[in-house]
C-alpha cells in the first residue's frame, strides 16, 4: 500500500493556487518599471503597472460574467446506487476558483476545498477502520482502532441506567404517561433550561464541586465541533488568527477555519518541557502572527490536553491569563476531558481560577460536551460556557444552526439529574480509564516505547522516535503507514496534530479492553522489530 | 480616591455584531406583544393570539398514538440493545435506515411520481441549517441567490448571515398571483450583473412560504430552462410539500427531472424538513437532497456541524419505515389542514376581507390594502401595529417578507385549536364590522 500525500508541517494554503493571469502581470510590470524613470520613477514605475493590471483584472472579470457557458454538460448520471464518488477528471473539471465550470455550475471555492479527498493521516486512519474494522470474534485480523478518542469503559453503566429509567418510551418521562407535548414545538434554539442546569450541575460534580457553574451562562450546541465554530465565529474576523499551542486535537483545522476563514497560527511545545505551554513560545508566536500581518484574536488551549493528555497547572493558567489580557484577547479553554482525570495531579479549569482570582472574565470561553465524559457522541451534545453576555447573545443567535434534538435533551437532562447515577459513573469511569490506561502504558515500555506523563484523556502520547528511520515528518509517517497497513493499527501521527518533533504518536486505549492489549502490543512488537535503527 | 483607567475591552467579531440575526428589526415587537401578553383559552382570554409562527399541530394526535401502540420501536428494548452503538454513533453519513426512510417518506409525499436514493440524502439539525449549508457550498461571499418575493424572512438570516452571500429578489405581484414569470427572472439576474454581484443560483420554496401555494409545472419548468441557460444552481426549498392540501397538486422539482430523464440535473438540490409536515420541529430534522456528487459529499463532511442525536435518528426511522402509518398520517394531515384552510378562508370572506388562492402550507396570504390609508411600507406598518394592539393577534406584514406591494399579510392556522381560530375570526369579523359602522 503506497503512502497518501504527506502532509507537510506548514500549514495547508488557505486559497487555492493563482491564477494564470498572475504571472503574466508580474511579466508586464516588470519591464514596465525599467521605462519609467527620473523623479518618482520607482514610485510611478510601481503603480502604474500596478493600477493597469488592476484594470486589466477587472475588465477581463467583467467581461467574463456576460459569457454563456461553452460547452454543453455531459449527460450526467442518473446513479439510483450512488456509490463512490466519481473520480474521472471530466467530471470534476472546475477551475481551481470554482468560478466558471464549462456548462456545470459549480461550487463555491470554500467548498472545492472542502470536497478535496481527506489529506491528513487522521482522517486517513479514520476512514481505513470503517472499511475493515477489528472484532475479536468476527474479524480478529481487522484494523485495530486506536485513533479515535471515545470511551466505550463505562457504556454498560449508561445502559443499565437507561433499561431502568426508560420504562415505556424514550419521549417521555419519569415513566409518566406518554406524553411527546412540549418537546416537539419549537423549542428555545440553545437548549432547554432544564438541560442547561442539569449540565451545570454536572459540570460542577466533574471538578469535584470546586465551583459552580451558572446555567443562564450557558449556550447549548450540537456537540462540541459546533460550539468551537461559534465561538470562532463570534471571536473573530475572516483572516483573524488564533493561537494554538502544539501538538493539537486535529479537528481544529476544520472546526475553526473551514467556513469562519480564521487561521490558526501554532505555539509549539517541547517534549522537554512535558509540552506543556510556555509563555516564552506563546509571546514567540504572538509576535510571528504579527509580522505575518495578523491579527491575533485568540488564544485556544485544551485542557487537560488532547492528545499529550496532560493539564495545565496552576500557574500556567495565570500566566495565560494575564498574557491574553496584556494582548487584549480572547482565550477558549476546551476542557471536554475534563472528567477523564484518572491521574494523581488536579485539574483546576479555568472557571476555578476566575472565581478565586480577580481577572478579566470576558474574555474567557469554556467548551464543552457529553461525547468523552459521558461517552454519548452520538448524542450530539456540547456547550459554550461564558462570561461575556455579547458572547453569548450572539452565540445563542448562531445555535438555530446546530440545536440539539429536543428527545435527547430531556433524556439527557433526566439522566444528569440522577445525582447518585452520576457520582457513580465519574468515579466509575475514571478508576477504569485509569486502569486500562496503565496496562497499555506498560506494555508499551516493555517494548521500549515511553509515553509522555499524562493523568487525563482517554489517550497516551507515545514517544516511537526510536523506531522511525530517519528523524523527520516523513520517517514519522512511515512508520505510520506500517503501523496501519501491516500491524493494522490506526493511531494518529504527530504532525496531523502539528507536532514539532518527530516520532510521537496518540494512541486512544479506551475502546479497548484487557484482553486487547496484549494483541496491540504484539502487533506493535512485529513491526517495531523491523524498525529498529541501526547503532 | 484612586483613578480607574478604563481596560480596553475585548472585541467580538462583525459576524457577532451585525444586525443579520434579524432579531431588532421592528417586526419582532409583534412577538414582544405575545411573549408579554400571551392567548390562552381558559388563563387569558384576552391575550395576544399567535398567527405569526408557522407551525403544525393538527395532526399531533396521530404521532401520539403511533407511539403509544409501537413503544417498542421507540425504545431501545429490553436490555436495550443497539443502544450502544447509537450511543457512540456520530458518522456523517447517518444511520442508513433513517436515510432509506427520509426517502421513502418523500416518494410518499409526491404519490411515487418521483425517486430518492438514501445514498443522496444528507442530514442536518433543521432546514435552517440545511439552507446555509447548502449557501456556503454554493456561493462565495460577496456571491447572490435569487428568491422570488415575498419570501420566508428568515432567509435573510439563515442564507446571508455568516455565509457573506447577498440576497437579489425576483420581484412577483399580484397581477399573476405572484408567481414567477421569465421576464421577473431575467430582471433580477440583470439586477446583479449591475450591481457587479456574480449570481450563483435560484432559491424557490415550493410550497410557497408567505403565499400558502404551490408553483405550477409550467413555472418550475421555466426556472428550471433559465438555471440551466445561466449555469447557475437550483435550490428548491420543498418543506411544505407534505402539506399540499390535495397530493396531485404540488408538483416537485423532483418530478420535473425525472420527466427529463435526470438530463443536467447536477444543478439541483432539494431541502426537506420533519418540522413542518409531522410538526416535530423540536427534533430538529433536516434534509439535503442534491443530485450532485460533489455537493453531497461536502455538505456531508460540514454536516459535522449539525448532526443529528442518532436517538432522534433511531426513533424517526422506524416510524417513517411504517408506509401504513405514514400514508395514512400524509392524507389525514392533508385533510385537516384543508379544512383549517376553509375555515379560516370562510371566517375572513365573512368580514369582508379577500385572500390568495391557496392550497398549501400552514398559513393563508391576506389582502388588508383597502384597508391602507397609504399604499405603502409605512401604512402597511401602520395598519399591522393597530392589530396587534387593537385585535391582539400577532401576523406577519408582507414588506418583513419583502413583498413588493404593500397590504399583505400572512396568517398562520395550523398552530392552534379550533377553538382558538374561532376566537380570532371573531376578533377580525368585529373590527371589520366597526370600521364599516365608522366610515357609514
Amino acid at each position: 500500500m503506497t503512502l497518501t500525500q504527506i502532509r507537510t508541517q506548514s500549514k495547508e494554503p488557505e486559497h487555492p493556487p493563482r491564477k494564470p493571469t498572475g504571472a503574466t502581470g508580474m511579466r508586464l510590470i516588470v519591464p514596465l518599471q525599467g521605462v519609467v524613470q527620473g523623479r518618482g520613477g520607482l514610485i510611478l514605475g510601481s503603480l502604474i503597472p500596478c493600477a493597469l493590471f488592476y484594470f486589466f483584472h477587472l475588465y477581463l472579470k467583467r467581461h467574463r460574467s456576460a459569457n454563456p457557458s461553452s460547452n454543453p454538460p455531459s449527460p450526467s448520471a442518473s446513479s439510483p446506487n450512488l456509490a463512490d464518488i466519481p473520480r474521472t477528471a471530466s467530471r470534476s473539471n472546475l477551475s481551481s476558483r470554482g468560478s466558471f465550470g464549462p456548462g456545470r455550475a459549480s461550487i463555491s471555492t470554500r467548498a472545492m476545498s472542502i470536497a478535496k479527498p481527506n489529506d491528513s493521516p487522521y482522517y486517513i486512519g479514520l476512514d481505513k477502520v470503517s472499511g475493515n474494522p477489528y472484532d475479536r470474534t468476527s474479524n480478529p485480523d481487522g484494523i485495530i482502532q486506536l485513533g479515535l478518542s471515545e470511551n466505550r469503559l463505562c457504556l454498560d453503566l449508561i445502559e443499565k441506567w437507561m433499561a431502568k429509567n426508560l420504562r415505556d418510551s424514550i419521549v417521555g418521562t419519569d415513566g409518566d404517561d406518554l406524553n411527546i407535548n412540549g418537546i416537539t414545538t419549537y423549542q428555545p434554539f440553545d437548549g432547554l433550561m432544564e438541560l442547561k442546569v442539569a449540565m451545570a450541575n454536572f459540570m460542577s460534580r466533574v471538578v469535584g464541586k470546586v465551583v459552580s457553574f451558572d446555567a443562564s451562562q450557558m449556550v447549548l450546541t450540537a456537540g462540541a465541533t459546533p460550539a468551537v465554530e461559534i465561538l470562532s465565529f463570534c471571536l473573530a474576523d475572516h483572516g483573524n488568527a488564533f493561537l494554538v499551542p502544539t501538538p493539537y486535537y486535529p479537528g481544529f483545522d476544520r472546526d475553526m477555519r473551514w467556513r469562519t476563514g480564521v487561521e490558526l497560527v501554532p505555539v509549539h511545545c517541547r517534549s522537554t518541557d512535558n509540552f506543556i505551554l510556555s509563555v516564552t513560545a506563546l509571546e514567540q508566536a504572538y509576535n510571528h502572527a504579527r509580522k505575518r500581518g495578523l491579527k491575533v484574536r485568540g488564544l485556544l488551549i485544551s485542557n487537560p490536553s488532547n492528545p499529550v493528555g496532560n493539564l495545565l497547572p496552576r500557574e500556567r493558567l495565570f500566566d495565560i491569563l494575564n498574557f491574553a489580557q496584556e494582548k487584549n484577547i480572547h482565550i477558549i479553554s476546551d476542557e471536554i476531558f475534563a472528567g477523564s482525570v484518572y491521574g494523581e495531579d488536579e485539574f483546576v479549569s479555568m472557571a476555578q481560577i476566575l472565581e478565586e482570582e480577580d481577572f478579566d472574565k470576558n474574555r474567557v470561553h469554556i467548551i464543552y460536551g457529553l461525547s468523552k465524559d459521558l461517552s454519548l457522541p452520538g448524542f450530539r451534545v456540547g456547550a459554550i460556557y461564558s462570561y461575556n453576555e455579547n458572547v453569548l447573545t450572539a452565540a445563542k443567535r448562531l445555535t438555530r444552526f446546530s440545536s440539539i434534538s429536543a428527545p435527547s435533551q430531556r433524556l439527557l437532562a433526566s439522566m444528569l439529574s440522577d445525582a447518585s447515577f452520576i457520582e457513580e459513573y465519574i468515579e466509575t469511569n475514571k478508576k477504569r480509564i485509569g486502569n486500562i490506561y496503565g496496562l497499555f502504558v506498560e506494555g508499551f515500555r516493555r517494548l521500549g516505547i515511553r509515553c509522555m506523563e499524562s493523568s487525563a484523556g482517554l489517550y497516551c502520547w507515545a514517544d516511537m522516535g526510536k523506531l522511525i528511520p530517519s528523524y523527520s515528518e516523513k520517517g514519522e509517517l512511515d512508520l505510520w503507514d506500517k503501523l496501519l497497513n501491516i500491524a493494522k493499527i490506526n493511531v494518529t501521527p504527530g504532525s496531523a496534530c502539528h507536532c514539532i518533533e518527530p516520532g510521537w504518536f496518540r494512541c486512544c486505549f479506551t475502546t479497548l479492553t484487557e484482553d486487547d492489549i496484549p494483541i496491540v502490543i504484539e502487533r506493535i512488537r512485529k513491526v517495531a522489530e523491523t524498525c529498529k535503527s541501526p547503532g | 480616591m484612586a483613578i480607574e483607567i478604563e481596560q480596553p475591552t475585548v472585541g467580538l467579531s462583525k459576524v457577532a455584531v451585525s444586525e443579520t440575526h434579524g432579531e431588532d428589526s421592528p417586526y419582532f415587537a409583534g412577538w414582544k406583544a405575545y411573549d408579554e401578553d400571551p392567548y390562552d383559552e381558559s388563563e387569558n382570554p384576552s391575550g395576544v393570539i399567535q398567527m405569526g409562527l408557522a407551525e403544525n399541530q393538527v395532526s399531533f394526535d396521530l404521532l401520539e398514538e403511533y407511539l403509544e401502540k409501537h413503544s417498542e420501536a421507540s425504545t431501545w428494548g429490553k436490555g436495550a440493545p443497539g443502544f450502544r452503538e447509537h450511543a457512540l454513533f456520530q458518522d456523517y453519513h447517518g444511520l442508513k435506515s433513517f436515510r432509506q426512510a427520509i426517502a421513502s417518506f418523500m416518494e410518499q409525499i409526491r404519490g411515487g411520481r418521483a425517486k430518492f436514493d438514501p445514498d443522496r440524502v444528507v442530514l442536518t439539525a433543521g432546514a435552517t441549517a440545511a439552507n446555509e449549508l447548502l449557501t456556503f457550498i454554493l456561493a462565495d461571499p460577496g456571491d447572490a441567490l435569487l428568491v422570488p418575493t415575498p419570501y420566508y424572512p428568515g432567509f435573510d438570516r439563515d442564507l446571508r448571515w455568516r455565509t457573506g452571500v447577498k440576497i437579489v429578489p425576483i420581484h412577483c405581484d399580484s397581477s399573476n398571483n405572484f408567481q414567477v414569470t421569465p421576464q421577473a427572472l431575467e430582471a433580477a439576474f440583470k439586477d446583479a450583473e449591475v450591481m457587479n454581484i456574480k449570481v450563483r443560483g435560484v432559491l424557490i420554496t415550493n410550497p410557497s412560504n408567505p403565499l400558502g401555494a404551490t408553483i405550477q409545472r409550467s413555472v418550475l419548468e421555466e426556472i428550471l430552462d433559465f438555471v440551466t441557460r445561466k449555469n447557475i444552481h437550483l435550490v428548491s426549498d420543498e418543506i411544505y410539500s407534505g402539506s399540499a392540501f390535495s397530493s396531485s397538486e404540488f408538483v416537485s422539482i423532483a418530478e420535473i427531472l425525472e420527466a427529463r430523464g435526470y438530463k443536467d440535473s447536477e444543478r439541483v438540490h432539494i431541502v426537506y424538513s420533519l418540522s413542518k409536515d409531522l410538526g416535530l420541529p423540536g427534533f430538529r430534522v433536516g434534509t439535503i437532497y442534491s443530485y450532485n456528487d460533489k455537493v453531497v459529499t461536502t455538505a456531508r463532511r460540514m454536516s459535522s456541524f449539525t448532526l443529528i442525536s442518532s436517538q432522534t435518528q433511531h426513533l424517526l426511522a422506524s416510524m417513517l419505515s411504517d408506509q401504513e402509518f405514514t400514508k395514512n398520517y400524509i392524507k389525514i394531515n392533508r385533510e385537516r389542514l384543508r379544512k383549517r384552510y376553509e375555515m379560516i378562508i370562510e371566517g375572513l370572506r365573512n368580514a369582508g376581507i379577500e385572500c390568495l388562492k391557496g392550497n398549501a402550507g400552514l398559513f393563508c396570504w391576506m389582502n388588508l390594502s383597502p384597508l391602507l390609508k397609504t399604499q405603502t411600507r409605512e401604512g402597511e406598518l401602520t395598519l399591522w401595529k393597530s392589530i396587534i394592539r387593537d385585535l391582539k393577534l400577532n401576523i406577519s406584514p408582507g414588506s418583513s417578507c419583502h413583498c413588493s406591494e404593500p397590504g399583505w399579510f400572512r396568517v398562520c392556522f395550523a398552530n392552534m385549536s379550533e377553538q382558538t381560530l374561532e376566537v380570532a375570526l371573531k376578533r377580525i369579523h368585529n373590527f371589520m364590522d366597526q370600521r364599516k359602522t365608522e366610515t357609514n
